[in-house]
């Protein structure tokens, strides 16, 4: 197998005459922290979604795990080990935070055409779903409805379902949108844990704390281009990434650069 | 076996439904049967409605597939129940098997669209038949037999029917709770989400299609015996639009709730058919009143008033993403 767990080749895609991905081509290496960034309507949406298989791209390949993916879909792609947390909020709402999990660990069995046995007594199941609940640290919350939660925890809900499909890649779209100080904290600190068990991630965030404090390599998306790419500190010092910055957030961008400089 | 109030309630509805119809006298006893059998075809709505979140407008093209297929086998000749009513719950399943097949590579608006379009186009070959009578239907004569015992008696009928309706209730509330049925409310809940972690919807939401297309079946089947008498009617639009009314009204994602509505519509229909034929004049507010006053239906006030106003916790929250999510969630999957 490639150093590569993720390849992207010259992915684009365009919405009438807006070309929200244009010529797209990135790697992800097996067990790095691979941050995207971009301003507000740069195409990472549009990029993610073409990685899960939501949106179909115009031309360009995916590979993952040395496979085209190109042509998958989401189920298939999930099954293959890249899973992903959601920019918005998904969940089951119905279902109560261990049974969230306990679906997610169900969907790495070949199939679940069975009928018979309640679920809610398989252990198979059960079991991990309590223990991952535990290390993104709500398991007390355990038998709660999900509806009934916080979004803070049904970050970290997420965070606990992309885990139980035992992914090989974790496509995180902005894990930290819309937290609270506290909240910020104790994600980040998740997902700091998450890398150091060599997880491969992209990670798609605005929090450029986070992604400086975690990404081994950064690629920054601009009007659908990659920019650049590369480490925290060339990324720092890439006078494109200022400029794009500039332009649209000065004060964030500069001050996340000032403080980690 | 400690029994809850759930249970309780649930044995004293199925005491009535024992002892009560006999002692009314025969009209009742049929009257019951047909509750029952319609209470079926409801439940295998809410299947669909309740823990899938398809709003399908041809169930009751599947129920007649069942009627036709029973009636033209006894008919033919072949009263054994055991033979002829598998093998209306057979034809049922392959029939929502092709219509399954097609119509769920659409969703919301458009699934309801062109499942209605199937049910018409089931609805106008069965008028087409005209060795079986065409638009008037054809008259079956007798019922089915269970080999040893003849179901002429409507009391005997009534309760094969009765031991059929618990046992179709009992196998979809291991259904609805088994690992199938995770991955059924998952969709319901979330699809994308459901897709996201690995489950491709299509093949879960054809199966369940199928499973409710085939209790539908023994339901038409029953309802072929009941009468003696299978028309096209038995496949209109009208019948699959009160299906949803019987399940709204009872309390969809319950699986008593149906037959609750099933009951009380038909009592409804029954009551204010005597007095003039507009009667869905009155039924209409009725319904919109049970939206607006009772947000869990019948079912769902019968289990609050009985635990001494406790509320069930539903949800309130706002998902955006679980737009097409038609049922209020609720609890996992109640009886």
């Amino acid at each position: 197998m490639s150093e590569f767990l993720l390849e992207i080749e010259g992915l684009r895609k365009a919405f009438g005459a807006l070309v929200a991905t244009n010529n797209v081509t990135l790697n992800v290496r097996v067990g790095e922290t691979h941050a995207l960034i971009g301003p507000n309507g740069a195409g990472k949406t549009t990029l993610v979604g073409q990685l899960t298989g939501e949106i179909t791209p115009d031309a360009g390949r995916i590979r993952f795990a040395g496979r085209d993916i190109t042509g998958l879909t989401t189920a298939e792609r999930a099954r293959l080990g890249l899973a992903r947390s959601f920019q918005i909020t998904s969940i089951f709402p119905s279902f109560s935070a261990e049974g969230n999990v306990a679906l997610a660990v169900q969907a790495t069995e070949p199939h679940s055409f069975r009928f018979w046995h309640p679920a809610e007594q398989i252990q198979r199941l059960r079991e991990p779903a309590r223990k991952l609940l535990a290390d993104v640290g709500i398991a007390p919350l355990a038998q709660r409805t999900a509806a009934a939660m916080s979004h803070g925890q049904h970050r970290q809900l997420e965070i606990a379902m992309a885990l139980a499909t035992r992914p090989s890649m974790l496509l995180l779209d902005e894990p930290m949108a819309g937290l609270g100080t506290e909240e910020s904290r104790a994600m980040s600190a998740l997902l700091g844990g998450i890398k150091g068990r060599r997880h491969t991630i992209l990670l798609v965030e605005h929090d450029m704390d986070v992604v400086f404090q975690l990404a081994d390599r950064i690629s920054v998306l601009v009007g659908g281009r990659v920019v650049a790419s590369g480490s925290p500190d060339e990324i720092r010092n890439h006078s494109e990434v200022r400029i794009a910055y500039l332009g649209e957030d000065e004060d964030e961008f500069a001050g996340a650069l000032n403080a980690q400089g | 076996m400690k029994l809850g109030r759930r249970e309780l309630l649930l044995l004293i509805l199925l005491a009535i439904a024992v002892v009560l119809p006999p002692r009314l006298g025969i009209y009742y006893v049929r009257f019951a049967t047909q509750i029952a059998i319609y209470g079926m075809a409801a439940l295998s709505v809410d299947l669909l409605l309740g823990y899938t979140g398809l709003i399908t407008f041809g169930q009751a093209a599947i129920f007649g597939v069942g009627a036709y297929a029973a009636g033209m086998l006894i008919v033919s000749g072949f009263t054994n129940a055991f033979i002829a009513w598998p093998l209306a719950i057979l034809a049922s399943m392959l029939a929502t098997l092709v219509i399954g097949a097609l119509s769920l590579r659409t969703r919301g608006f458009q699934f309801i669209m062109v499942t209605l379009a199937f049910a018409q186009m089931l609805y106008y070959f069965a008028q087409s038949l005209r060795n079986w009578g065409g638009d008037d239907g054809f008259s079956t004569r007798r019922r089915n037999d269970l080999g040893f015992l003849s179901l002429e008696n409507h009391e005997t009928f009534y309760y094969v029917v009765l031991v059929l309706l618990v046992l179709v209730c009992w196998l979809t509330f291991r259904l609805v709770r088994s690992e199938f049925g995770m991955v059924i409310l998952g969709i319901r809940d979330n699809e994308r989400r459901a897709a996201a972690i690995g489950f491709p919807p299509y093949p879960y939401k054809l199966a369940i299609f199928v499973i409710a297309g085939g209790i539908a079946g023994l339901a038409g089947a029953l309802m072929a015996n009941h009468a003696k008498f299978v028309s096209p009617s038995v496949l209109s639009w009208q019948l699959s639009g009160e299906l949803l009314a019987m399940v709204i009204l009872g309390s969809a994602n319950s699986l008593i709730g149906p037959i609750l509505g099933a009951a009380f519509f038909l009592a409804f229909r029954d009551m204010l058919s005597d007095y003039t034929e507009h009667w869905m004049l009155f039924f209409g507010p009725l319904l919109v009143a049970r939206v607006l006053l009772m947000r869990n239906g019948i079912w769902g006030t019968l289990i609050r008033a009985t635990s001494g106003g406790e509320t069930p916790r539903e949800p309130k929250v706002d998902f955006p993403e679980t737009g097409e999510r038609v049922a209020a969630a609720k609890p996992e999957a109640g009886v």
